[in-house]
């Protein structure tokens, strides 16, 4: 590239020579011209040449080469070679810029790892990470990319996970721990028994994702593609009618004018740098947000997510936790740590995800040999005996059925009454959180004027209202079974406008048919689950509501950019190409607009490369 | 699928004519070509991929002469 750039500042140099040195000889002038214009052309008559005797004519660079050559011959000789040095310059912009970006979309897709350090017969190997068998173990050192996913045998550590997720804040995670591939390694050593081979670990899912993303093209590049199918003939059809015509049917037309008139069409006729700027734009569109943790499959979702009208939003997972978490512990005369250690204890033998929470929130060590005689009784709860005290942990059920005197507890979740030795003595309310940033979500999706804001859940009314209303949703359907979610969204499909587009976001457990469904499926929290990555168009990477805001931004910030280019080089061009029919346009001002409009056209795209949060 | 990556190509609009060249090859189901990533995909049907690869490879060369693909 830095070649091309000296010979054109060579070019440039001899070009203004030629311009302004005043030679006594005129074609003293026109020699330093010349070799202004074979340095900075002869590529370009060599290709133009070759695409001639293989008739392609239509070819960029023969009508350059004609346009040029056409000049010379009617005498204008500093048009031919400005046309040249700036149709050059403006070619090396737009190399320029591509690389810039495919450089830039280079850098996101370094997590891809080289190596994997595989323990075999006692010794470390160096191997390629696709040589590594499930269940084998891998060493990663400080500082190292994690090859593939697996589960943490020995060891400790901070893993930074910004390259997956443009989180800046690092995870701790210890021995038990799944990892995802892709992570650096900060500074524990981490032997990590693989559980998943390289083709399906995350981090090959997320590099074929985005390298393919640019495959399935937006309406917008379906558009330019045509319109430069039938620009470039048309207009050299017109320059060779005008070029030939009027000078054989208007009295006091000349030959040397009107080809000169027809030559500037020729400069213009290119549409190239307006077909380029398009996808260059999608392109830094995509790559900017899956810096920030957003993976769109496609420039055409991109484009639609611009058009969102509606945002459907699964609850549990989505805008809630998903993990059950105790709430309020009322107790009726003991002290709360002393009725939490009783319940734990009791609950110590089920793995419903109640007890696991109810654990979880003892926190301490359980001791099983005060543990009695336990049985279950289904559908209402647990007796058994802890410490020699008879307990029943269960629901409202479970103390009617026992005759047992309670105070009914009031609180929205999944409720626990406990009593010991037939004394009612509390409850434990056990509930979903709402995600910290969802509130900020729906809010952000409303200044964004999304007409409506719609919650799914097969939670029950209670639960899933009360969501809605603390989060200000417009409409909310409870108690759904998973086919209850897919009519419901058909119900909505039909009510939107005819441009408008739907977006469902979930997590993908139970609700791929919907995201399939949906005009656009949004997964969140996509890191390790396959099905959300497969059945989705975009995946949010982190489990933040608040980037569906930010992939909406971007698109509109996308789109924005596209049209402005669209409408711009187009109608320069139209304006260009009716100035000069008329004769009211030079060669000079054609090539300037038509360079112009190019490089201004790539630096507009190249915008989307910086996105923000 | 078979993926190639593509070196040469000069613009987008010749990447577009050269995939539509592409998917007029006998035995090619389904091509696409990214400018942006510099990649070449195609679909082949039936089982002698070596001889419709050279077909593509000869189509290449007649189309456009200063493009290079390589397998990936």
């Amino acid at each position: 590239m830095k070649k091309r750039l000296y010979g054109i500042i060579i070019a440039g140099i001899l070009f203004l020579i030629a311009m302004f040195a005043e030679f006594e000889n005129v074609w003293m002038n026109r020699g330093i011209f010349i070799i202004s214009y074979l340095l900075v052309g002869r590529k370009i008559l060599k290709k133009a040449w070759r695409n001639l005797l293989r008739g392609k004519a239509l070819d960029e660079n023969f009508l350059m080469a004609v346009a040029t050559l056409g000049a010379f011959l009617v005498g204008e000789f500093p048009e031919a070679v400005a046309v040249m040095l700036f149709y050059q310059v403006g070619e090396l912009f737009q190399d320029y810029a591509v690389d810039k970006s495919r450089k830039s979309i280079a850098s996101l897709m370094d997590i891809r790892p080289d190596y994997a350090n595989v323990s075999r017969n006692a010794h470390i190997e160096k191997v390629d990470p696709s040589e590594v068998k499930i269940g084998e173990q891998i060493v990663v050192k400080p500082g190292e990319k994690i090859p593939l996913d697996g589960v943490i045998k020995e060891g400790s550590s901070m893993l930074d996970t910004a390259a997956l997720t443009g989180e800046s804040v690092p995870r701790s995670v210890n021995v038990g721990d799944d990892v995802l591939s892709g992570c650096i390694n900060q500074n524990g050593l981490l032997t990590i028994e693989v559980t998943k081979e390289f083709g399906e670990s995350t981090v090959s899912k997320i590099l074929d994702l985005v390298e393919n993303a640019s495959s399935k093209k937006s309406k917008s590049e379906k558009f330019i593609t045509k319109f430069a199918k039938y620009y470039t003939p048309v207009v050299v059809g017109i320059a060779l009618v005008l070029a030939i015509l009027p000078p054989l049917f208007l009295a006091d037309a000349m030959f040397a004018d009107w080809i000169y008139r027809a030559l500037t069409f020729l400069v213009v006729s290119c549409p190239c740098a307006l077909v380029i700027s398009i996808p260059l734009g999608f392109f830094g569109g995509i790559g900017g947000a899956s810096k920030v943790g957003i993976l769109i499959k496609g420039s055409n979702y991109l484009e639609a997510l611009s058009h969102t009208e509606m945002v459907v939003f699964d609850k549990t997972g989505t805008l809630t936790e998903g993990v059950f978490e105790v709430q309020e512990v009322n107790s009726a005369q003991m002290a709360k740590e002393d009725l939490l250690r009783m319940v734990a204890h009791a609950e110590n033998f089920s793995n419903h995800p109640v007890a696991v929470s109810v654990k979880k929130a003892y926190s301490k060590e359980i001791d099983e040999n005060v543990i009695t005689k336990t049985e279950e009784i289904s559908g209402h709860g647990i007796v058994t005996t802890v410490e020699g005290k008879e307990i029943l942990v269960g629901n409202e059920k479970l103390m009617v059925q026992k005759n047992i005197a309670f105070s009914k507890c009031e609180a929205l979740g999944t409720i626990l009454y406990v009593a010991i030795n037939q004394v009612f003595a509390g409850s434990i309310v056990i509930a979903d959180m709402i995600k910290p940033d969802a509130p900020k979500a729906i809010q952000d999706l409303k200044k964004l004027s999304i007409r409506k804001t719609v919650m799914l859940t097969g939670d029950r009314k209670e639960v899933g209202e009360n969501v809605a209303k603390q989060l200000q949703l417009d409409e909310v359907y409870t108690e759904l079974l998973p086919d209850g979610k897919v009519q419901k969204v058909e119900e909505l499909m039909k009510k939107k406008s005819e441009k408008g587009k739907i977006v469902f976001v979930g997590d993908g457990i139970n609700d791929a048919p919907v995201l399939a469904l949906s005009d656009i499926g949004m997964a969140m929290g996509g890191l390790g689950s396959d099905a959300a990555i497969e059945a989705s168009d975009i995946v949010i990477m982190t489990d933040a509501p608040s980037k569906i805001g930010t992939a909406i931004r971007i698109s509109k910030k996308t789109m924005k950019i596209v049209k402005q280019n669209t409408i711009f080089a187009i109608s320069i061009k139209i304006a260009v190409l009716l100035l000069s029919a008329a004769g009211m346009s030079t060669m000079w001002e054609a090539v300037f607009a038509d360079v112009g409009v190019s490089v201004l056209a790539i630096l507009n795209s190249l915008r989307m490369l910086q996105v923000k949060e | 699928m078979i993926i190639f990556k593509i070196k040469g190509l000069d613009c987008a609009a010749c990447a577009l004519e050269l995939e539509e060249k592409i998917q007029k090859v006998e035995g090619v189901k389904n091509t696409s070509i990214s400018f942006m990533t510099e990649k070449l995909k195609i679909e082949l049907e039936g089982e002698n991929e070596a001889e419709v690869i050279e077909k593509i490879r000869k189509v290449i060369k007649k189309e456009e002469p200063d493009v290079t693909i390589e397998k990936i």
